[in-house]
């Protein structure tokens, strides 16, 4: 036991090793007139690290959660994911790069409607193109089962529950094993019951599978269980808790 | 791999919402389809027209003018040159009516490289006698079976053959104007009187309608040793030569050739008929207009469903991109569908325009004018097939191209945060 401990205070400065960082990130809308949204945001998110983003509505947290999920390019600033500059990308390689490291879980599902349940899930994967289609499915099958919705799998989106649309959607944001997963307002939908079920999903990925996640919300009863909070108003960050 | 999600895609989206994709299917089937229609039907109408007169009339007829001689004494004597000479009421040249030294200047014209076929005619005129009642008519010889293959003769006949006449040195082919006031039908017999009094008695091997009633009333065919005896002359008599060329265009160029070197009128096919040169010009034009109108009709059509299709599946390339796909997949996702509704609706476009060509080329069609025609003729020509399919392919690919890519620009946030 004590020599545990001793190898994890052995362990150099930085580790365990950066998944994001954010440096300097500065956001204006111009239109109608110009408008800071986001002003030196400054952070970094570890590898196994749950973290939360706090604030009201309007504060930015949306809007920067998006440029740190590769979707919005259009700021300044830096960011890093895996050791690796982000900023600068091409449209394809960013695809590439979401594809890979990220996983998203929007506030609403947004589930392929035409497509059944484990082609949801699938479709990254197949994009990824890494593992063969039936490695895929197989692996599809595993991350809808460790949901508790493999039984859905050959329904079509449409005809699932609101709590069942948003696990399926983890699951599809699980596929290629990211090494983040963002979530605007994940639970943020759901009643109680389905948003502790979600809640613990997160905990169990972080815990057991090392993956970082980083959810924007505004539960308080949510952000407290998490490892760590940033608070954010009117586009800065006012706290790391 | 990634071409195959991709397409595996472009299939579920098709499929997904199959009626959306069979309007669009069967805006690309209509404009296909109407085009080849249209086109088939007026290029054959076109043809037939064009065939009513280029088929039957010989590109250049040479022929004997009764006219006065261009050079009058008056104008060769000395002490008149110069001055303004008129003389008035000048009487044709005394001629022989026949064309002179004919069967040397047939074979001389018919070893031009440019013509096809050199055939004579012999022109008499004639009474048709029943009784005592009298009808002026024209008697005309020909070498029916060369007359056959070179200006479609047998297009004319409405019953009997053209061989028959071949066959039958006593044997006319009767104007079916004259045979109705005669009551006659194939195989009675008429009798016929020269301008010299003559009387001959022919059997009726066929008639002859060419659809202008006044010719019909008049015009009849026999053999050209019949007409020269009719017409009292020696076998050297021919009144026409037809010539018929390989190359229509060379038809005023050889008239005036043969005009200069042999001294004798002839006249090419687009002089004696000008007004049908700007009839097919401006039907030409008329065809041109309809196709190419469909044509841009049916594509702005094509771009306006596809347009809609693609702008509906604006929350699907949001999550596509999320998700990890690029613009380039996105932009070929809606590319291939867009393919795949102009390859299936272009096939049964092609399917459609063969079929109701088909269904025309069937429909009875009958006009006095062509005796031999018994349905509307269609050009079923291969070239409009493969227009219309690559119009199909290529329309709905720049229709599917457009706004697919406009949809590939697109960041996923402008669609996520306009919800």
């Amino acid at each position: 036991m004590e020599s545990k401990i001793k190898l994890d205070c052995d362990l150099p400065i930085g580790e365990p090793s950066v998944i994001l960082s954010a440096k300097n990130i500065q956001k204006f809308f111009t239109d109608p007139v110009s408008i800071q949204v986001l002003k030196n945001i400054e952070f970094s998110v570890n590898a196994g690290e749950f973290v939360s983003i706090m604030g009201k509505s309007g504060c930015g947290k949306s809007t920067l959660l998006y440029i740190l999920s590769t979707m919005d390019t259009q700021y300044e600033g830096e960011l890093w994911l895996m050791n690796k500059k982000i900023t600068g990308l091409s449209g394809k390689e960013l695809s590439a790069v979401r594809n890979e490291h990220i996983g998203f879980v929007f506030q609403f599902h947004y589930l392929l409607p035409e497509f059944s349940v484990l082609d949801n899930v699938k479709l990254p994967g197949l994009k990824l193109g890494k593992l063969s289609p039936e490695e895929v499915e197989f692996n599809a099958m595993e991350k809808l089962r460790m949901l508790d919705v493999a039984d859905q799998a050959t329904k079509k989106a449409t005809q699932l529950s609101g709590g069942q649309k948003q696990r399926v959607a983890i699951a599809r944001a699980l596929i290629n094993q990211p090494a983040i997963i963002m979530g605007d307002e994940p639970t943020g939908n759901l009643d109680s019951k389905n948003a502790s079920t979600v809640f613990s999903i997160f905990k169990d990925l972080s815990r057991e599978l090392g993956t970082s996640l980083l959810i924007v919300t505004h539960d308080p009863d949510f952000a407290s269980k998490t490892d760590r909070i940033i608070e954010m108003a009117d586009g800065e960050i006012i706290s790391h808790r | 791999m990634n071409r195959n999600v991709r397409f595996a895609i472009a299939k579920t989206h098709l499929l997904a919402r199959k009626k959306q994709s069979a309007i669009a299917a069967l805006g690309v089937t209509f404009g296909i389809g109407t085009f080849i229609i249209l086109v088939s039907f007026m290029t054959g109408l076109n043809g037939l027209l064009d065939g009513l007169i280029l088929n039957r009339t010989p590109h250049i007829r040479i022929y004997n003018e009764v006219k006065a001689s261009e050079n009058q004494p008056i104008d060769l004597h000395p002490q008149y040159k110069g001055g303004k000479n008129m003389v008035t009421s000048i009487k044709p040249k005394q001629e022989l009516a026949g064309i002179r030294n004919a069967k040397a200047l047939m074979s001389v014209v018919a070893k031009d490289s440019r013509v096809k076929g050199v055939t004579p005619q012999v022109s008499a005129r004639i009474f048709y006698q029943s009784g005592n009642i009298l009808l002026n008519g024209n008697a005309i010889g020909i070498d029916v079976l060369e007359e056959d293959r070179l200006f479609d003769f047998h297009q004319y006949i409405v019953g009997g053959s053209p061989s028959d006449l071949a066959n039958n040195d006593n044997g006319i082919i009767l104007g079916a104007g004259v045979a109705q006031k005669f009551s006659l039908h194939v195989g009675d017999k008429i009798q016929i009187m020269s301008s010299t009094g003559q009387t001959y008695k022919l059997k009726l091997v066929g008639l002859y309608q060419s659809g202008l009633a006044d010719i019909d009333k008049i015009q009849s065919y026999v053999n050209i040793k019949t007409a020269q005896r009719i017409a009292g002359e020696s076998g050297s008599y021919f009144t026409d030569i037809s010539v018929k060329l390989f190359d229509i265009e060379q038809s005023y160029d050889l008239s005036k050739e043969i005009e200069r070197s042999h001294g004798i009128n002839a006249v090419d096919i687009k002089t004696a008929n000008a007004q049908f040169e700007t009839g097919t010009s401006v039907r030409n034009l008329i065809t041109y207009a309809v196709s190419i109108t469909l044509l841009i009709v049916a594509g702005f059509g094509i771009y306006n469903i596809l347009n809609m299709v693609i702008y509906e599946k604006m929350n699907d390339i949001a999550i596509l991109k999320a998700t990890g796909f690029s613009g380039g997949d996105v932009k070929r996702i809606f590319i291939y569908q867009a393919l795949m509704i102009g390859i299936v609706g272009g096939l049964l476009g092609l399917l459609l325009g063969l079929t109701m060509s088909y269904v025309i080329s069937i429909s009875p069609f009958e006009t006095e004018a062509l005796p031999t025609v018994k349905t509307f003729p269609v050009n079923f020509n291969g070239l409009y097939y493969v227009i219309g399919s690559v119009f199909a392919i290529v329309t709905t690919f720049f229709a599917g191209y457009l706004p697919a890519r406009k949809a590939s620009l697109i960041d996923p946030v402008d669609i996520i945060r306009g919800q």
